[in-house]
């Protein structure tokens, strides 16, 4: 099975890197971007059956640092 | 004092750490990170500056699950002496020791110079042989500096004296320029800028000497 981590930065963390591709994106004539958020995207290749639990651990201890980043897990 | 250095793949301020320690008076070990446990009677455990795994997925977030940062953990939770610069910082905040996290700078850029810091507390072992509003230079070096933490453990981190440095003219967007922190017991201290570069005139400057003769000192009235 597959699942694969959005991991995002939490909503009212400012996103340096967000905000210079919506820069860019400007100056490339793309008009109304009022805002762009950068994230991750992890995909795991996993044993079948492992169950989300131990995908919410995996995000917990290591794919997302929760001071920071939120995550949304899609099993595939 | 004894300490050890600890060396990731990666690592790449862990002998200008070791040369300040020692030139301080440390009988210093290095570490590797595979190693499950420090050098019996260790009293400071120094994580060390550089791109530990490469800073792949986050900066410190691989370094922060090796064997040895569990060894370092226990140390700190024994109420060991831990000193974090840069990376080692960044370690530190992955591993849970230090609150908060270092995100990219806010201007995207990696910050290579020498700063002008502010000694906020003096309360603590590595700063104790400075005075609060000294100013002191030290190098920063670093892509990933842009201090974060939410309010409360913000509030709570000025209402107990734990912001050990600030930096004068903020190179990176930290929330209230801070530079380095305390641990609530403070013998754990995270900071950005590198004390260790700032211990030989001909590298110059020396205004880092203190923060090791203090940590010296620490150990030579116990």
């Amino acid at each position: 099975m597959k699942a694969r981590v959005h991991v995002m930065l939490k909503n009212g963390v400012l996103d340096p890197q967000g905000e210079a591709v919506r820069h860019a994106l400007g100056a490339l004539g793309f008009d109304g971007v009022a805002g762009v958020r950068q994230g991750k995207v992890i995909e795991l290749d996993l044993a079948d059956g492992t169950s989300e639990a131990t995908i919410v651990e995996m995000c917990e201890k290591l794919l997302a640092n929760t001071v920071i980043e939120s995550y949304r897990i899609e099993v595939l | 004092m004894r300490a050890a250095v600890i060396v990731f793949p990666g690592s790449n301020c862990d002998r200008d750490m070791a040369v300040a320690l020692k030139a301080a008076g440390a009988d210093v070990t290095m570490v590797w990170h595979k190693d499950a446990s420090l050098p019996a009677d260790v009293d400071l455990v120094a994580v060390p500056g550089g791109f530990s795994f490469g800073d792949y997925l986050r900066c410190g977030a691989i370094a922060a699950q090796s064997p040895i940062c569990r060894a370092v953990v226990a140390h700190a939770d024994r109420g060991g002496y831990v000193l974090g610069v840069c990376n080692g910082f960044q370690v530190l905040t992955e591993t849970g020791l230090l609150p908060g996290a270092l995100m990219r700078n806010a201007n995207l850029k990696f910050i290579c110079k020498t700063v002008a810091l502010k000694i906020e507390t003096s309360h603590c072992a590595f700063t104790q042989a400075y005075h609060v509003g000294d100013v002191v230079h030290y190098p920063v070096a670093h892509h990933d500096g842009n201090y974060t933490v939410d309010p409360d453990t913000l509030a709570k981190l000025h209402a107990d004296d734990r912001i050990a440095f600030t930096y004068g003219d903020n190179p990176n967007g930290s929330v209230d320029s801070i530079a380095g922190i305390l641990s609530e017991n403070r013998r754990v201290l995270g900071m950005m800028p590198h004390p260790e570069r700032a211990v030989d005139a001909g590298h110059g400057g020396t205004d880092g000497q203190a923060l090791f003769r203090g940590l010296l000192g620490q150990f030579a009235d116990a």
